[in-house]
């Protein structure tokens, strides 16, 4: 397979938009739409994932020849559930109330498809150090999308952004965004904007490839 | 790459080699997770003693230092000392003289949503709950969320009666939720508008706790004068 | 242990806190399976199944955990067991009925990452239940999942006919949708009180 060898930035960018885990790749949705009611929860759960992205990236990548094609799966996932506990005592020890409101939701990032997704596709197949930054990419797009979430939910839905309330008092919450709805919803906005982006994109290039072709004859 | 790179390749992973992968990373795996289990148990442990500590002073006003008391049915209520053993657990606080001030009791139940975890203070000489707070709620943001913080909902609390009855084995009155506004007795609580379910469940929490613990707790008052 | 009846549990697992619906767990497959009402129906049914088995065999590890005082490793293994369950129902289905194994597919494996069930055996040790609450909350969470899954898949075959904008295609619709029946769940609020 002789793809052009990405740059550093490329394979940390590719994280960010072209290939951004949730609203591209629609992956490890759970956690998405369930702790991102409001910014700060968005945020903390966010980091955990990349926390425990990064690092099962590493190790995967760095014992990859060490861990033969059979058992991969098993170990990867040995290795993911080891980082999440880890995470989940760290969160504990650093604030009581963020661990009450993320609840059951830091140990599910184990099940989140794009940790086992990545190391499966990419850390099992490339040097540390590019598995490093890939890993960095997609949990900071991750981290990205799940703010956009966490704060267009919190805003409309409490009036307030990190706690700080934004709006005088005769703002009247949008109650359902903070509902399992309202994340829903919001999730379904963001890819419709993506999408219609999409189309913009794919139609600009028909008309320039069209234009181009007319000159051609 | 050669026939023979090729061929290395093609050929099974020996039973060793996945062996030796589960085991070696399983050894990883287990010691990492044992040196930050350790490395931060003590933090754990003492964020959630401020926690508790924290709400025991807010459910009991005057109290300025706690203590654990364990409950068993046969020998009544003994200090605690160190962790306990699942037993249940109540919470004395003393005010600055060292004078028990009353108990903090932690109590739950169904609420609207699902379920509410809260802990009350019980004043011993008032004969009533001087104050609650929702430890974990799931209720229905902007309505029954309420219940944690509308200042009206928590004016019910500063001095809900449960004082005992002739047979001193239940409550005089049980604790009755009414509608908003309908208060006339110091063991009814005015419920909000909009999270009436929420506010009986809350009702119902305290009541079926009271209904269990006061004429207990009245009954083996000396128990408590050992304490610290 | 919670003094819930086991109607409440019931209920509350399957309606008033649906797993997909408000908990958003599951999410993976209700977006992916859903397309086809009977894929949707066996899916949930081998859901509820693997629930079923999870939900036991968490009640035993936690308390073997408990008895040896190692909590730290809860995640590790109710995910370890999880995954042997999985593979078994696959070798079971495989031999039971080669037609369901095809239809299932590639998604009888992702079971295991099915955020749903690790989700059912955390909480269930949260919340402390005895072992028979256990069962009735693995097969309410299963009910209330196929549930979903069911609904979800009765829409969408009917939207396959509709005329809909290009942008909304795919995965945003499906989530317009979830929210939709997100908020006509809600109504079941209060139910299991």
């Amino acid at each position: 397979m002789a793809t052009a060898t990405k740059s550093s930035t490329d394979e940390f960018m590719k994280g960010l938009w072209k290939e951004n885990p949730v609203f591209v790749q629609v992956l490890g949705m759970c956690p998405v739409l369930a702790v991102s009611n409001t910014a700060l929860n968005a945020l903390a759960m966010g980091l955990a994932t990349l926390f425990v992205l990064v690092m099962s990236n590493i190790v995967v990548s760095s014992l990859r020849s060490f861990i033969p094609k059979e058992v991969r799966i098993a170990t990867y996932i040995l290795i993911i559930a080891t980082f999440v506990t880890v995470v989940d005592y760290a969160i504990q020890a650093i604030s009581l109330d963020l661990y009450k409101a993320l609840g059951a939701f830091i140990s599910l990032i184990v099940v989140n498809c794009l940790i086992l997704g990545r190391a499966e596709a990419f850390a099992s197949k490339n040097t540390v150090a590019r598995s490093a930054l890939d890993g960095l990419g997609m949990g900071t797009g991750f981290v990205v999308a799940l703010f956009c979430l966490g704060a267009v939910r919190e805003i409309m839905g409490s009036g307030s952004l990190f706690g700080v309330q934004l709006f005088h008092d005769a703002f009247q919450d949008w109650v359902v965004m903070v509902l399992p709805s309202g994340g829903f919803f919001t999730l379904a906005g963001w890819l419709l904007l993506f999408n219609w982006l999409k189309q913009r994109k794919a139609h600009r290039e028909d008309r320039a490839t069209l234009a181009l072709s007319k000159e051609v004859v | 790459m050669t026939g023979t790179e090729l061929e290395a390749q093609a050929a099974p992973t020996s039973a060793w080699h996945m062996y030796r992968a589960m085991v070696g990373v399983g050894l990883f795996c287990g010691l990492l997770i044992v040196t930050v289990f350790q490395a931060t148990l003590p933090i754990i442990e003492q964020n959630k003693a401020e926690a508790l500590q924290r709400a025991i002073f807010r459910v009991l006003p005057e109290a300025t230092a706690s203590s654990t008391f364990s409950y068993d049915e046969s020998k009544g209520f003994e200090l605690l000392e160190g962790r306990s053993d699942g037993q249940e657990l109540l919470y004395a606080g003393y005010d600055d003289d060292g004078a028990l001030v009353g108990l903090a009791i932690e109590a739950q139940g169904m609420g609207y949503q699902d379920v509410i975890a809260l802990i009350y203070g019980y004043s011993f000489s008032d004969d009533a709950i001087t104050g609650i707070q929702v430890l974990e709620s799931k209720e229905t943001p902007g309505l029954g969320d309420k219940i944690e913080s509308d200042p009206d909902f928590l004016e019910n609390f500063k001095r809900l009666d449960v004082s005992l009855g002739d047979h001193a084995s239940k409550l005089a009155n049980e604790i009755v939720p009414v509608k908003n506004g309908e208060k006339t007795h110091p063991w009814e609580i005015d419920g909000i508008t909009g999270a009436t379910i929420s506010s009986v469940a809350i009702a119902n929490i305290l009541n079926g706790s009271a209904q269990h613990w006061v004429p207990r707790i009245e009954s083996r008052l000396t128990d408590f004068q050992g304490g610290e | 242990m919670p003094e819930e009846s086991l109607w409440t549990i019931f209920i509350n697992a399957s309606l008033v806190n649906n797993f997909v619906l408000a908990y958003f767990l599951g999410i993976c497959p209700f977006l992916g399976v859903s397309a086809k009402l009977e894929t949707a129906s066996r899916m949930g049914g081998a859901v509820t199944f693997v629930m079923l088995v999870s939900s036991i065999c968490a009640f035993g590890i936690q308390a073997l955990l408990v008895a040896i005082d190692a909590p730290y490793l809860k995640l590790i293994s109710f995910i370890a067991v999880i995954a042997s369950t999985v593979q078994l129902v696959e070798m079971f289905i495989k031999k039971m009925s080669p037609a369901l194994f095809r239809a299932l597919g590639i998604f009888l494996p992702l079971i295991t990452t099915n955020c749903a069930i690790l989700g059912l055996a955390l909480f269930q040790t949260n919340k402390g239940y005895s072992f028979v609450q256990c069962i009735v909350y693995a097969l309410g969470a299963g009910a209330g999942f196929t549930l979903a899954l069911v609904l979800m898949a009765g829409l969408r075959e009917k939207l396959e006919l509709a005329e809909v904008p290009d942008v909304t295609k795919g995965t945003a619709m499906a989530l317009m949708l979830a929210g939709l029946l997100s908020v006509t769940f809600m109504g079941f609020g209060g139910l299991g009180g």
